[in-house]
């Protein structure tokens, strides 16, 4: 039977067919969806760790014991992840252990654009490449069998295009679930130097046998065409080139780490040129030329940012003697649309987000703002403006702590936000190193109950698991007063005036403090919602204040028009009735109270 | 061999494009198509633009959809009817849900929206269809089922069976708004 999958669900059929049982990670666009599908599989354990670096730590522990094992996570997790990565590599598997990367190209919902092929290169493990959604699945199942026979953790690189992309996919009975027996294994299992240096020869063996295994493997395959230009390709570019050079002889890579060495140079010698196409960074191309041989890549081809047929097709059609897709190739007419821009559309904090009136607070009190990744990044934009530096996932703590170091002058203006998942994440040891080396930052956890980004995953605050059981709260004051702080208060986001004295009284103390500000999603169905509210036009002076809130719900229907409330949208959180100069904005209903 | 088609669907998160593209690609499936969809998700809940690139034929490799190459653009938002019409083929048919969601910018009073922009549409693009599809699915009984009124309409435009259309609306539409949605699909048929 054939199924429309994504490349994440058909991740997650494939590690219940190839009879996965644990799973863990860290959501992160655009890996989620991969967990949040596989949870929903029969007689199989998934879970959401606090950050991925414990996740690939359940997964080691797994394999170990003698399970097949999935861990997944967006590009920079992997960062996170990277320390038991390099030495899972030295101690290997028992059972099968894939890791997922999913980059994301174009940075369509992250912070850099990094390409973790060369976390394969560096740890020396395999590297897998799908280009859609069959061969994602399939890949799941092969992966194993190569993480089982060689010994080392598998590393599937998705990429956003992938991922997110639906095709047809085969759907297959699952096979059994044999779990490996455990035996205790010092030499292999514990990374002491005597022991490591041992295993580190191992790598070296189990490389070269990888590399031979690469030679013969069906993931890599030449499709003959014109021999004039021959060209070697991995992930989604396939189908690019499949499109944009219809009748180019294709190298086309799946299993991307350790190369075919003798595969590429056979290729080499049956065309005239040849030409690295693949998305980021010139990975393939450097070790190809490391071959000693002469190719093009990324003299043509962009570095960054995605590909796409077109960007294939115009890039390469320089080179001459190729047959490029006159669809792709000729500029097409395209219908101008506009001589002037356009007004964006940027996402933004929902009406009735519990974020909205922390960031209106901080930019009134004009405060230095060390952000964090999460929804919350969206107080930087316009109208609130209010963030200062976002970096990576919990460092808006320890960056705070640096600013007051530098310029003590910093230390009372200056505040870090981080949400709850976030702090889980990775900002507790920020906060230890804040109280232990005698900082006095403010810090505020955002507690809006859920990690809302990603679309609302649970973690270990919200007292539910990723399979739907009920989980133990961390107690977030309890926590941090554990670590040493000793100023901390819990506020509610939508009393305004409570919020303000909270960040005034705690940004002026000379100790570090935390302010808990906590108010569920406005997406979430425990969210409160109230009468929406509405402007009485007769006593509104249109000072504009209210659209300072940067609320969707708030609006001007005409130029210079009194502002207006869009009752379907509100949900009736009742900020813009508090920073009203004048009481203009009622509940809907209670104008003439 | 069939002709391919690239089908594009924008509009606004929470406009309910996921929905219509499974019914789309459900009803391409039935009719024997290879397909590829690509849907960028991810800030699409927060009020940002939602892009749709829809592919069908007898084998498609690339999910994406190249500028000046779509056949069918179903804009459900008229702005971003304009935003996305370079993506159309010079003879390639623009339904456009005559709705206006105000971005951010806007609201703040930052930027103006294009009041315009159907007029602009239509000079530009030579197929233009325009429809109150919100008016048309309160009158069905949910506001919701503007997008399958929407369905309704791009389905009349397709190379694919009307009974198709109905089976892929029955197996993609919750049942206890199937009835809303059936109406909701017929009156845009119709039109």
């Amino acid at each position: 039977m054939k199924e429309l999958l994504s490349g994440n669900a058909a991740i997650a059929r494939g590690a219940f067919e190839a009879g996965i049982t644990v799973a863990a990670g860290y959501p992160g666009t655009p890996s989620t969806e991969i967990l949040e599908n596989f949870a929903k599989y029969p007689d199989i354990y998934a879970q959401w760790s606090p950050n991925e670096k414990v996740a690939l730590e359940v997964g080691a522990g797994a394999s170990i014991a003698g399970a097949r094992v999935l861990v997944t996570m967006k590009h920079v997790g992997v960062n996170v992840a990277a320390d038991p990565l390099f030495t899972l590599s030295y101690t290997g598997v028992n059972g099968g252990l894939i890791l997922i990367s999913a980059d994301d190209p174009g940075m369509h919902s992250s912070q850099n654009e990094q390409d973790n092929r060369f976390y394969a290169l560096m740890n020396k493990i395999p590297c897998l490449e799908p280009s859609d959604s069959q061969e994602a699945k399939d890949m799941v199942a092969q992966g194993l069998e190569i993480s089982e026979q060689f010994d080392t953790p598998v590393m599937l690189r998705l990429t956003t295009r992938v991922s997110h992309s639906q095709s047809f996919v085969e759907i297959e009975e699952p096979g059994p679930k044999n779990i490996r027996p455990y035996t205790k294994d010092p030499l292999k299992y514990v990374m002491v130097p005597a022991y490591g240096r041992l295993r580190r020869i191992f790598l070296e063996e189990r490389t070269a046998q990888l590399k031979a295994y690469s030679e013969n493997c069906p993931l890599n395959f030449i499709e003959w065409g014109d021999r004039n230009v021959g060209v070697i390709t991995s992930g989604i570019s396939y189908h690019y080139i499949k499109e944009a050079l219809p009748n180019a002889s294709v190298l086309k890579l799946g299993f991307t780490h350790p190369l075919p060495e003798n595969l590429i140079k056979e290729f080499a010698a049956g065309v005239e040129r040849l030409v690295v196409v693949e998305e980021l960074e010139p990975f393939l191309e450097l070790q190809i030329k490391a071959l000693g041989l002469t190719v093009h890549g990324k003299d043509l081809l962009p570095s960054y940012g995605e590909l796409s047929a077109s960007i294939i097709a115009r890039s390469l059609a320089p080179l001459g003697g190729i047959a490029v897709a006159e669809e792709y190739l000729a500029q097409p007419e395209v219908i101008a649309a506009s001589e002037t821009p356009l007004p964006g559309r940027p996402p933004v904090m929902c009406a009735g987000c519990p974020h909205r009136g922390v960031f209106y607070t901080l930019q009134k009190n004009k405060l230095v703002v060390s952000g964090d990744i999460g929804c919350y990044t969206l107080g930087s934009m316009s109208p609130l403006n209010a963030m200062d530096t976002c970096i990576c996932m919990g460092a808006s703590i320890g960056a705070a702590l640096g600013m007051e170091k530098a310029n003590p002058d910093m230390a009372r203006r200056t505040v870090a936000v981080i949400g709850d998942s976030t702090f889980l994440h990775s900002g507790v040891t920020g906060l230890i190193d804040v109280v232990y080396n005698g900082g006095t930052s403010t810090v505020l956890i955002l507690d809006n109950r859920t990690t809302a980004m990603t679309g609302h995953q649970e973690n270990p605050a919200t007292g539910s698991t990723l399979m739907g059981k009920p989980a133990p709260e961390v107690d977030l004051e309890a926590l941090v007063r554990a670590i040493g702080v000793k100023r901390v208060r819990t506020v509610d986001p939508l009393n305004l005036k409570e919020l303000d004295q909270a960040v005034k009284e705690e940004t002026a103390a000379m100790e570090p403090s935390v302010i808990v500000v906590r108010r569920p999603c406005a997406l979430l169905k425990k969210a409160i919602t109230s009468e929406p509210a509405e402007v009485n036009k007769e006593i509104c002076i249109n000072c504009g204040i209210c659209l300072k809130l940067g609320c969707p719900a708030i609006s001007r229907q005409e130029d210079k028009a009194p502002p207006h409330v869009t009752a379907i949208q509100c949900n009736g959180c009742g900020l813009c009735l508090q920073v009203c100069p004048k009481g203009a904005l009622v509940k809907r209903g209670e104008e003439n109270a | 061999m069939r002709k391919s088609l690239n089908i594009l669907l924008v509009g606004v998160g929470g406009q309910g494009t996921i929905l219509a593209t499974r019914v789309l690609a459900k009803a391409a499936q039935e009719a024997g198509y290879d397909i590829k969809v690509s849907e960028i998700k991810g800030m699409a809940q927060r009020g940002g633009s939602v892009v749709t690139q829809v592919r069908l034929g007898e084998k498609v490799y690339s999910p994406l959809i190249a500028e000046g190459s779509a056949d069918v653009i179903l804009a459900f938002e008229k702005m971003e009817a304009l935003r996305w019409l370079p993506y159309l083929k010079q003879d390639g048919h623009i339904i456009i849900n005559d709705q206006a969601i105000a971005p951010v910018p806007v609201l703040t009073g930052a930027a103006v929206y294009p009041e315009d922009c159907l007029e602009r549409v239509k000079q530009l693009a030579c197929h233009t269809m325009v429809v109150d599809a919100l008016n048309i699915a309160v009158d069905c009984g949910n506001p919701k089922a503007a997008n399958v009124v929407l369905m309704g309409m791009l389905a009349k435009r397709l190379p694919i069976t009307k009974e198709t259309w109905l089976k892929a609306l029955k197996a993609r539409v919750p049942e206890r708004f199937i009835d809303v949605n059936l109406k909701a699909f017929e009156q845009g048929f119709n039109l």
